[in-house]
């Protein structure tokens, strides 16, 4: 990776190249993107065409009718979708959205222009599918899809994020998103598919969740966390897991079991529900709430989205809570009770801490932890002590897909506002409904792809660096795992000394439970006060 | 397709649409162009968009998907933004309005500049949305303007905006404001495209076309007005003949200029239900504005929803019962 300093030396938005974008061929640049997806995980998932292959060989070992199966699929979503047929046709080319998007920003990619990246399947779309474009070839916008042209999608729609900040600004609210998914759709009906995607959904099938972790891993991973509590608190959490009968179920992504900084927020939600009291459950079936389907297919997400509401059946739930998560708020808010509901065994969501009805989560009886803890927050029923936090300088990362999906804009600022002292909003373009995103959303979040997230989340981390020079700010919060794993990442080389975490670990932080130790230690074991951190040296 | 070409290629067909009907209507008479060949515009953009409309209405909306620019509804102390993130039909139809009368979306616009740092900054530009309103705008007043030529006796309200519209009578007759304000929003539409290195990019000739044809239209009709004058007498006498199905050309003869107005009017006409322009019938239907953000509160169907594969509790029981045994966890079969 070159130094941040230089790696958008020769980035201008501005400078378009000399050759048309129909005759530009994609260039699979280390970095910028992702492998391919293995084998075994396309046979689990009874996907097509397991195979070996790269994206930089010549022969991509698609089937010899690829060309028929891609228009089949094409015309079948044409009829399935509103918003792709309307989506094809409607577009002005203002070019509102052309520098909206982050990788746009990043790479100076004029194929990163949402405009164009939609025009990718719109220029099929009129060589096969519009009387216009069939009479007047070229001159009517139309190109024919060739393998080059399958190639390229395969390129920039695994290099977009589905993060619809383009939809915000576009006058007609062409989605972006939608068409990204759609081109997925199709690409892996002839086998393409990035493994960053494909083996997160397979492990998903198998074991419920993302990293494939086995029941008796999670609890092991789940006591590991108590004790972690115990420790710093010397509060002995019980953890409800797989438990019948209790009366909310959780569910949160599996990004907050392995990894740091996500396993302090999972420790946030351990310690906020013992306090209560809840009775609530574990699962070790739906043991994940994001859903890699999302960037995989339609019949994807319903097919892992499946186990929450069969789980929560199976233990007899009232309501289900779900834990900060992008793109599983996505899921859930957009697409879960059409796609495995009615949810009419449950009930509509009421908090028996403060018996406030969710009048919003009544038909997918699935409330936001945002939602639930503001609302603790704002009844009283919580002891803070948001000057555990002072040390912390804290902005907000609003995910993109809670914010543009679902619009959960102001509880998680409610939470933050209650649970610390400093907190600093980053310029408004950047924010709330105009946020951007991490850049490794969708699956894009992986390694060897790291020069284009990187690229990405400039304008995110720029945001970032703007109030860290300007208000000292030293953390990031969000609520989405991915984010808090790839914005890591990102801060490091954008913005250097601003830690990423979620919103219930400082809640966690700033919780006073009952019995507790005098706790002087943060949930990253790390002294509360910087004086006392001096003292112990 | 180059840039250049994507232009020069739809400025052509203009010009040629334009020598056409100059010459045209020497040479095949004026009822061809003044009769015929309107009637035929008429009724394929009448069927045109009405099918378009129809088409695109029997698609199915699986989802609800509405892109939420603003809080949604929660909990009762939380304020939501009924028009940014609708909850209800009123919320709904609020933000349509600003979407279809204000151009809300493009109100929100802004230029991202990325600078040495390397840095990002994002400015205010409103240009595009003030070019869009005095284009669209000026278009409506245009078209409402022309009913005096279809209705006898004129209506009350289109005199009342002929009469504002030309209330600066800088020439005799009258120069209309909206004449202007349509030029200049359809100018800097074109110059916008053209100089903006990526918007030139990205531009095919279906986006020059349109501009390039409202422009003749436009300058069309304010030369017939302005310059080269026609019996306005006779217009009206045609226009109202073909409204009410007893089409006659006049007695007294039009000059060639009405012929190119009407010949290029005719062509938007038949162009426009195949084209980008059905963006005006399109916005309506776009599932990402239209719905409201109720998603968690109010059941909503997939018509074609279908069954999947799916990997139960009990098979993932099978695939781990000892495991699970082992570490405490209860299982449904011992």
């Amino acid at each position: 990776m070159p130094k941040p300093e230089d790696l958008l030396i020769d980035t201008d938005l501005r400078t378009m190249p000399a050759k048309p974008w129909m005759e530009t061929r994609a260039n699979f640049r280390d970095g910028t993107y992702s492998f391919p997806g293995a084998p075994k995980n396309l046979k689990y998932l009874g996907l097509a065409n397991p195979r070996e292959w790269s994206p930089t060989d010549e022969d991509w070992k698609l089937p010899d009718n690829w060309q028929e199966i891609i228009l089949k699929g094409f015309k079948e979503r044409l009829e399935k979708y509103r918003s792709f047929r309307l989506f094809m046709d409607i577009c002005v080319r203002c070019g509102a959205c052309m520098d909206k998007c982050h990788f746009f920003i990043g790479s100076g990619d004029p194929k990163n222009m949402p405009v164009l990246r939609a025009e990718l399947m719109r220029s099929v779309y009129r060589n096969d599918f519009t009387t216009m474009g069939r009479l007047l070839g070229r001159l009517g916008g139309a190109r024919e899809l060739t393998i080059d042209v399958l190639k390229e999608w395969f390129y920039y729609f695994f290099q977009c994020t589905e993060c619809r900040r383009c939809s915000v600004f576009c006058p007609y609210g062409i989605d972006t998103a939608e068409v990204t998914m759609i081109g997925r759709e199709l690409l892996n009906l002839v086998g393409l598919n990035i493994n960053w995607v494909i083996e997160p959904a397979a492990n998903c099938f198998r074991t419920g969740n993302h990293l494939g972790i086995p029941p008796h891993g999670l609890t092991d991973m789940w006591e590991f966390m108590v004790d972690d509590i115990e420790d710093l608190t010397g509060v002995k959490i019980d953890l409800p897991v797989n438990k019948k009968g209790a009366e909310i179920l959780f569910v949160t992504p599996s990004g907050d079991y392995f990894a740091d900084p996500g396993t302090y927020t999972c420790m946030g939600y351990m310690m906020l529900f013992h306090e209560l009291g809840l009775d609530y459950t574990w699962s070790t079936y739906a043991s994940e709430g994001g859903n890699f389907g999302l960037f995989t297919s339609h019949e994807m997400i319903k097919r892992l989205n499946a186990k929450i509401y069969a789980e929560a059946k199976r233990l007899g739930v009232k309501w289900i809570i779900g834990g900060e998560c992008g793109h599983m708020w996505r899921v859930i808010h957009q697409y879960m009770e059409t796609m495995n509901g009615p949810a009419d065994f449950l009930e509509e969501p009421v908090s028996p801490i403060t018996g406030t009805k969710f009048e919003n989560a009544k038909q997918t009886k699935m409330v936001h932890i945002t939602e639930f803890t503001s609302d603790l927050i704002k009844n009283g029923k919580l002891k803070l002590d948001p000057s555990r936090n002072d040390k912390f300088r804290v902005t907000y990362h609003d995910s993109c897909n809670p914010a543009r999906a679902a619009g959960l804009l102001d509880e998680p600022r409610y939470v933050i506002e209650n649970v610390c002292n400093n907190f600093f909003e980053m310029p408004e373009n950047t924010i709330r409904e105009q946020t951007f995103c991490c850049a490794g959303g969708a699956g894009l979040g992986n390694d060897e792809n790291m020069e284009m997230r990187m690229r990405g989340g400039l304008p995110r981390a720029n945001a970032v660096r703007h109030v860290r020079d300007k208000h000292d700010v030293n953390r990031l919060l969000c609520m989405c795992a991915i984010d808090r794993a790839t914005l890591t990442a990102m801060m490091h080389y954008w913005a250097p000394d601003v830690e990423v975490g979620g919103i219930h670990e400082l809640l966690a932080n700033a919780l006073i439970m009952e019995g507790e130790n005098e706790r002087t230690l943060d949930l990253r074991g790390e002294p509360f006060k910087e004086e006392e951190e001096s003292e112990d040296v | 397709m180059n840039a250049w070409t994507s232009l020069f290629s739809a400025l052509f067909i203009v010009i040629a649409l334009v020598l056409i009907s100059w010459l045209g209507v020497g040479v095949a008479g004026t009822s061809l162009f003044g009769i015929v060949i309107p009637y035929i515009a008429i009724a394929i953009f009448l069927l045109g968009v009405v099918a378009r409309i129809v088409q695109w209405a029997r698609v199915p909306v699986p989802f609800r998907i509405p892109t939420t620019c603003g809080q949604g509804k929660s909990l009762p102390w939380i304020k939501a933004d009924n028009l940014e993130s609708p909850y209800n039909t009123w919320g709904v139809i609020g933000r349509m309005a600003l979407e279809v009368l204000l151009f809300r979306s493009l109100f929100r616009n802004t230029r991202a500049e990325l600078w040495p740092g390397p840095n990002v900054t994002y400015a205010s530009a409103k240009w595009l949305w003030l070019a869009g309103m005095l284009f669209h705008y000026g278009f409506l007043i245009i078209v409402l303007r022309h009913l005096r030529f279809f209705i006898e006796p004129v209506p009350s309200f289109v005199e009342a905006i002929s009469s504002v519209d030309g209330f600066f009578q800088i020439l005799l007759p009258t120069v209309f404001i909206s004449d202007a304000i349509f030029l200049i929003g359809a100018t800097y539409l074109f110059l916008r495209r053209v100089k903006i290195p990526q918007l030139r990019y990205i531009s095919l000739p279906a986006d020059y076309f349109p501009l390039f044809l409202l422009l003749g239209i436009a300058i069309s009709g304010v030369l017939m007005r302005n310059v080269w004058k026609v019996d306005l007498l006779a217009v009206k006498q045609l226009a109202l003949g073909l409204v009410t199905f007893h089409p006659a050309m006049p007695e007294a003869a039009i000059g060639p200029i009405f012929f190119v107005h009407l010949f290029l009017v005719s062509v938007l006409l038949v162009y426009l239900p195949f084209s980008k322009i059905m963006h005006f019938g399109g916005v309506f239907l776009s599932p990402t504005r239209n719905m409201a953000n109720v998603n968690r509160m109010e059941r909503y169907v997939n018509p074609w929803n279908y069954p999947v594969k799916v990997h139960t509790y009990e098979e993932y029981e099978d695939d781990f019962r000892e495991k699970m045994k082992e570490a405490g966890i209860p299982v449904e079969k011992e």
